[in-house]
């Protein structure tokens, strides 16, 4: 017994020492911190977003960027934060620890928030995927964000509805998360402020998939839209749900539900599904067609919702440093928050004071025969939100 | 009145589904005392199969028959499931079957978390959609709105419920089902062959969890990798509410939790004044959970009577 115990503490000491010289150590490596959901029901988010990424940085990689004297070689570190706070600020420990040179997460506001503590303390920059107005109103100078916030999408939703769908009782309906929760204030905000009323809040979880009976509350009421802040792995099913149950309003959503995912899940009921998103398509840009044709023939498969904004986050941040000619956080940081550059998702990235993106546009789409198309010009909203 | 069975009919479509996973539960629980906690990752492993199944075959053929794919993905998902649960059976909690329970029931989550894993790997991290063949007819019931789907869930759930009661209480592989659960060495002493019938309840107990994965996936449109927990859990608290170990407890209580859930999250705004809302559901059938254990601790219909199965 005594010598297979020692025989299998031989065998680990091996393998540690094994996987210490194989790991790979290059002087001008620059390593990114990325963490988002990898496991769980919103992995498919955290895979989108990282294959974004993937993408700007095997490209930075491919152009060869000097550094400091020497070609860098941009590497990401993933990690999964299971979309849960608590794992969020576990890995973001972690990152610290590995030394990497920024952050290029986390997905979910949830995650982001409290990470963003441990990150501003080790001065890493951070660009988040992260929605929630919170997130940039720490006064902290790391924080940098790769979508809308709430406040600035929240606002076009609601005015959208009132205004353009002529609207005046709304439901609205969170996850409870602080996506969904912070998203469906600011719309609750916005429709009051336009004259509209929200006649019933309800509010279910980021796992349910039965929404049958806080639609059927819902339907009590004869609202004239309805909204969902939430994942499209809820507002699919959802949407068959509102049809079977007889509603006739329609369902209104963020981002999260302008997806192939949401088509795909609602069916024949996705049929007339509002959306809204960040930004202008991506089609009507030159580098967005050029980032489309790029990352299919990367990933064999279309790009998800978020990695046009995963993929110019990246290069916000490789920018900054060719800029300053270094990967040290202290240097590029300053680089970072004047940046100013042409992106695949705007023509102008820049950050405000506080590290939310300057020039936001908003687009709403509507379901038309299985396509998320966009309105052309409704809902849309340019200028600091 | 309207909204109140609207919400009943929401609560029994649940419920049916509950029920029959729970079912799964109970049976191993009543036979080995183990809480299978992997029995909701085989309703994905169903949901997941049955979905593959069906969408090569709508994409082969659009016209297809909507009962014909279903019936070919049943087919498939049924021995597949089985094969998943006996297999668990075989190499995991066999080995274990004189080991202190906490062991057990620590192995049948990492079974659980494996067969997630694989999953993920064999189908990949996104949503599969359930192709939209089943246009199933909407009927007005008093004011509420109930489809075909809703109905057949509720009816097929129930027969084989009623199946799996026959089969308990009417057959030699039942009695033997049954004697094993009371003691399995005198069952055993008396030439009741033990490893075939508790093979046979994880062969039948997944084989139901084929069917509660296919009615989940044609009813809600979804299936993927993370489905079963969820599903798992709900299911294992209607089987604890019945009385874990009771077949009949178990369909009772999967009822229950399913339209406690619709009622609670429909009335539970109402009956505050909008203090507790609708994310208080879960709660609220916790809170029934729990009053239940305080008044009858083996649960509504858990008593230790000599046929649990």
């Amino acid at each position: 017994m005594k010598s297979k115990q020692f025989i299998s503490k031989v065998a680990l000491g091996c393998a540690a020492a094994v996987s210490l010289a194989f790991a790979p150590v290059h002087a001008a490596d620059i390593r990114f911190g990325f963490a988002a959901p990898l496991t769980g029901p919103q992995s498919h988010y955290g895979e989108e977003m990282q294959n974004g990424l993937l993408l700007a940085l095997e490209e930075a990689n491919k152009q060869g960027i000097d550094v400091d004297g020497s070609k860098a070689k941009f590497v990401l570190v993933s990690k999964d934060d299971q979309a849960d706070p608590r794992v969020g600020v576990q890995v973001a420990q972690q990152l610290v620890d590995e030394d990497v040179a920024g952050i290029l997460g986390h997905f979910n506001s949830g995650t982001t928030i409290p990470a963003s503590r441990v990150y501003h303390d080790a001065g890493l920059p951070q660009i988040a995927m992260a929605t929630s107005p919170e997130y940039t109103l720490q006064n902290y100078n790391t924080t940098f964000r790769m979508m809308t916030s709430d406040t600035q999408q929240g606002s076009a939703v609601g005015k959208f509805m009132v205004e353009k769908l002529g609207a005046k009782k709304i439901a609205l309906i969170d996850d409870r998360t602080a996506y969904g929760q912070g998203l469906a204030d600011e719309v609750e905000k916005a429709v009051k402020a336009a004259g509209g009323t929200i006649v019933r809040r309800e509010y279910t979880n980021d796992k349910a998939n039965d929404f049958t009976s806080i639609l059927t509350n819902i339907k009590g009421v004869a609202p004239d839209a309805i909204f969902f802040g939430g994942l499209d792995a809820q507002s699919g099913p959802m949407k068959r749900q509102i049809e079977t149950l007889g509603i006739k309003a329609p369902l209104v959503s963020g981002e999260m539900t302008r997806s192939e995912t949401f088509i795909k899940l609602a069916g024949g009921a996705a049929e007339g599904t509002y959306a809204s998103l960040a930004g202008v398509p991506l089609a009507q840009m030159a580098a967005g067609k050029d980032f489309d044709a790029a990352y299919q023939a990367r990933f064999k498969k279309a790009p998800g919702v978020y990695s046009p904004y995963a993929y110019d986050g990246a290069w916000n941040m490789i920018a900054a440093i060719q800029k300053a000619n270094s990967a040290n956080p202290e240097k590029y940081l300053p680089e970072l928050a004047k940046l100013s550059r042409k992106g695949a998702t705007s023509e102008n990235i820049a950050y405000d004071a506080k590290g939310d993106l300057k020039e936001v546009s908003v687009t709403i789409y509507q379901v038309k025969g299985s396509v998320c198309d966009h309105l052309s010009g409704q809902g849309r909203q340019v200028g600091n939100g | 009145m309207e909204i109140f069975i609207q919400q009943l009919i929401n609560g029994l479509t649940l419920g049916s589904v509950y029920a029959l996973v729970a079912l799964g539960y109970t049976m191993v629980y009543g036979i080995i005392g183990l809480i299978n906690f992997a029995h909701g990752d085989v309703v994905m492993i169903g949901a997941m199969v049955v979905t593959v199944v069906v969408t090569s075959l709508v994409g082969g053929d659009p016209n297809v028959s909507a009962w014909m794919a279903l019936g070919a993905g049943l087919l498939v998902a049924i021995p597949v499931c089985m094969i998943v649960g006996w297999t668990a059976e075989r190499v995991a909690y066999r080995p274990l079957r004189r080991a202190p329970r906490l062991a057990a029931l620590i192995t049948a989550i990492g079974v659980s978390i494996i067969l997630q894993n694989l999953a993920m790997m064999i189908w990949g991290r996104n949503y599969m959609s359930f192709p939209q063949i089943i246009h199933s007819d909407v009927y007005t019931v008093m004011g509420a709105r109930v489809s075909g789907l809703q109905i057949a869930i509720v009816v097929i759930a129930g027969a084989l419920m009623a199946g799996l009661t026959y089969l308990v209480h009417g057959t030699r592989l039942g009695t033997a089902m049954r004697a094993t659960a009371q003691n399995r060495e005198v069952a055993g002493l008396m030439g009741v062959n033990i490893n075939t019938v508790i093979s046979a309840a994880f062969l039948i107990g997944s084989a139901l969890a084929a069917v509660a994965g296919t009615m989940v996936t044609t009813y809600y449109g979804v299936a993927q990798y993370t489905m079963g927990f969820m599903l798992g859990l709900k299911a294992f608290t209607a089987a604890v509410l019945g009385g874990i170990g009771n077949l009949g407890g178990a369909m009772l209580g999967g009822l229950l939790l399913g339209v406690i859930e619709a009622l609670g999250s429909g009335y539970i705004g109402d009956l505050t004044g909008g203090f507790l809302g609708s994310h208080y559901q879960d709660v609220f059938a916790f809170v029934v959970l729990v009053a239940v254990l305080i008044f009858r601790p083996s649960g509504l219909m858990g008593e230790r009577v000599g046929d649990r199965a």
